[in-house]
């Protein structure tokens, strides 16, 4: 009988895209949240079947069923697939409630806008389990293709028009250089899951294969769009300034995690026999990345922009366990796995919460430019507080979340064995990590120590309250980033279960 | 089955596609550069898939499904464009430099 059990998240999500539809189609204007209570409630019936999978694989104790495996091993249903579902669906859900208020009091088609986000995160969900070409490959394009029209939104704004469209031209172009990497693994290969590429690079000698080489570069590069790491991370500042605050932060957290996911599965499960070739292509993605990100969001003006490097920075991070694979053992690779894992669970915490902040202080202040946010402690001590608590908890400074992923990122590159390739990279995180310190804390000072500027909006919008679920996303994430923050282990064991990905063959 | 004319086709559509993204500057020839490194990518798919005699076709369905997305997103891209186009009066994207650096 076919495990409908294993692929219920996925028909939940696919049921509720369905059903926002029709109640976008009944409903009259004033009620348009509506659709945005129905994507919600998808999106938690959805996280339902994730325990009840959970409860009997190896994440709760009893791995007495082990990875359900649907479609001859093109759709696997494991301990990392649930942990990142779980992920996509929680940063579904925030930024779901950061949408609410900010698309009400903006007078844009809402119901659509639920629907497109809920498409993206179905998307998203899917790519998680896919271990075969085909199904990676039309889950990116669904996380991707709903985002392109999200970040477009305001369509009389003309920045959020030249969002959409880099983000369109750049994410097309990515994907056919991806695809083009994919055909030719395929013809080499003669095998489309994942398991089978790497059975067939060992059996037929494909390691030093000049032609595998350029697949593989292909591949990378078409996934090193996707998570804007350097230099393939041009369109990503633009796109998140002039999309709307809120898709910006789920692009630079679930459509970002997405394109992990992808990277995670094809380098360490298909790709992993050629650890040689990516290994050392990624030392530079990551090295590019960390510091290119960290040194052009020293000298940006714009919040939401500084957040956009800064996210290219994070995810050069996130790349450095990846970048010495081709010299660890079986342990040490699923410590390096281990790393990426934790370190994209915390981050996406982190990130929101901080997207989260920045959207509430632009409800106040109603400008991005931190010049603007001069003395924000003076008039809201509560939202000073919470930029404070995000910032610092991006650039990781204990006791706040951010410092766990760092260490673990360190340990992985350096713990198991001594190379100058691993110890420099380690170096030129190490700096980075101060860099980065230098412009989060810039803001803050800005918010405690500046005065509040002289022609400052401030009079006009001061009093405005805050929507409901705003103020919920920022309960939950504040709490994630404090809680975390003290207590890492109870998020790093969901990474932790992740490390039976790459022990398996 | 020989297999180079096939592989050498792909290469070179798939050159001038890159070509015409990196010089072309409206948007809409941009868009059909796209679609020619596309079309590449599906002539290698069903050239491999049937050089290799695949029992499953795999690269035949490959490229059915690049087709099918492409075309969706075709659909998305020309709707950007036409937005843009609406707003500015040209769909030239050097002229999208409101944002840099």
């Amino acid at each position: 009988m076919f495990d409908y059990h294993a692929l219920a998240p996925e028909l939940i999500l696919g049921i509720t895209l369905l059903a926002a539809i029709a109640v976008d189609l009944v409903v009259p204007e004033r009620l348009k949240y509506l659709v945005g209570v129905t994507a919600l409630l998808g999106l938690v019936a959805a996280a339902l079947p994730l325990i009840t999978l959970a409860a009997c694989s190896g994440i709760a104790g009893c791995a007495a069923t082990g990875p359900r495996v649907l479609f001859g091993g093109s759709y696997v249903v494991d301990d990392f697939a649930l942990v990142l579902k779980g992920l996509f669906i929680v940063s579904g859900v925030i930024s779901l409630l950061l949408s609410v208020g900010y698309l009400e009091s903006d007078d844009y088609y809402q119901g659509e806008f639920y629907f497109l986000l809920l498409a993206s995160v179905t998307g998203a969900v899917i790519m998680a389990s896919a271990r075969d070409l085909i199904t990676i490959f039309v889950g990116l394009e669904l996380v991707s293709a709903p985002a392109f029209l999200l970040a477009g939104w305001r369509k009389g704004d003309r920045r959020s028009n030249e969002a959409s469209l880099k983000f369109f031209l750049t994410g097309v172009l990515s994907a056919a250089v991806m695809l083009f990497g994919m055909s030719l693994v395929y013809g080499l290969t003669g095998n489309i899951t994942f398991a089978g590429i790497a059975q067939a690079i060992t059996a037929f000698g494909l390691q030093s294969e000049p032609a595998l080489v350029l697949a593989v570069v292909f591949v990378i590069v078409g996934f090193a769009f996707k998570i804007s790491a350097v230099p393939f991370h041009f369109w990503a500042p633009d796109t998140y300034e002039g999309a709307p605050t809120p898709v910006a932060a789920y692009l630079s957290v679930g459509s970002k995690a997405a394109g992990f996911v992808g990277l995670l599965t094809i380098c360490y499960q298909a790709f992993a026999p050629v650890r040689s070739i990516w290994g050392p292509i990624l030392w530079v993605v990551a090295a590019l990345s960390m510091t290119v990100g960290n040194l052009i969001a020293l000298r940006q003006t714009n919040v939401v922009r500084l957040l956009g490097y800064s996210s290219i920075a994070h995810g050069g991070f996130i790349l450095v366990p990846f970048a010495m694979a081709a010299l660890y053992d079986q342990a040490g690779l699923a410590d390096a796995f281990f790393g990426s894992i934790t370190y994209v669970l915390f981050y996406a915490f982190l990130n929101l919460g901080a997207f989260a902040a920045v959207i509430a202080v632009v409800h106040k202040v109603g400008s991005t430019e931190i010049t603007d946010w001069g003395g924000l402690n003076r008039y809201a001590p509560g939202l000073a507080a919470l930029v404070t608590v995000f910032f610092f908890g991006l650039a990781g400074v204990p006791p706040l979340a951010g410092w766990f992923p760092k260490f673990v990122m360190f340990r992985a590159v350096l713990g198991v064995f001594e190379s100058p390739w691993a110890i420099a990279l380690a170096v030129i995180a190490a700096v980075n990590a101060v860099i980065a310190l230098v412009y989060y804390a810039g803001v803050v000072k800005r918010v405690y120590m500046d005065n509040v500027p002289v022609n400052a909006p401030v009079d006009r919008v001061a009093g405005r309250r805050l929507a409901p679920s705003l103020v919920l996303a920022l309960a939950i994430t504040a709490a994630a980033t404090v809680i975390f923050g003290f207590f890492p282990q109870l998020l790093a064991f969901f990474g932790d279960v992740t490390r039976a990905f790459v022990a398996a063959p | 089955m020989i297999i180079n004319q096939f592989l050498v086709l792909a290469a070179l559509l798939f050159s001038i596609g890159i070509y015409g993204v990196l010089v072309r500057r409206n948007a809409v020839l941009v868009l059909l550069s796209i679609e020619l490194m596309l079309t590449a990518v599906n002539i290698n798919l069903v050239a491999f898939g049937s050089y290799i005699q695949d029992t499953l076709r795999s690269g035949q369905v490959f490229a059915l499904f690049v087709i099918t997305v492409a075309a969706a997103e075709v659909g998305i891209g020309l709707a950007i464009v036409v937005l843009v186009f609406r707003n500015r009066a040209s769909a030239n994207v050097d002229e999208l430099d409101l944002m840099r650096w």
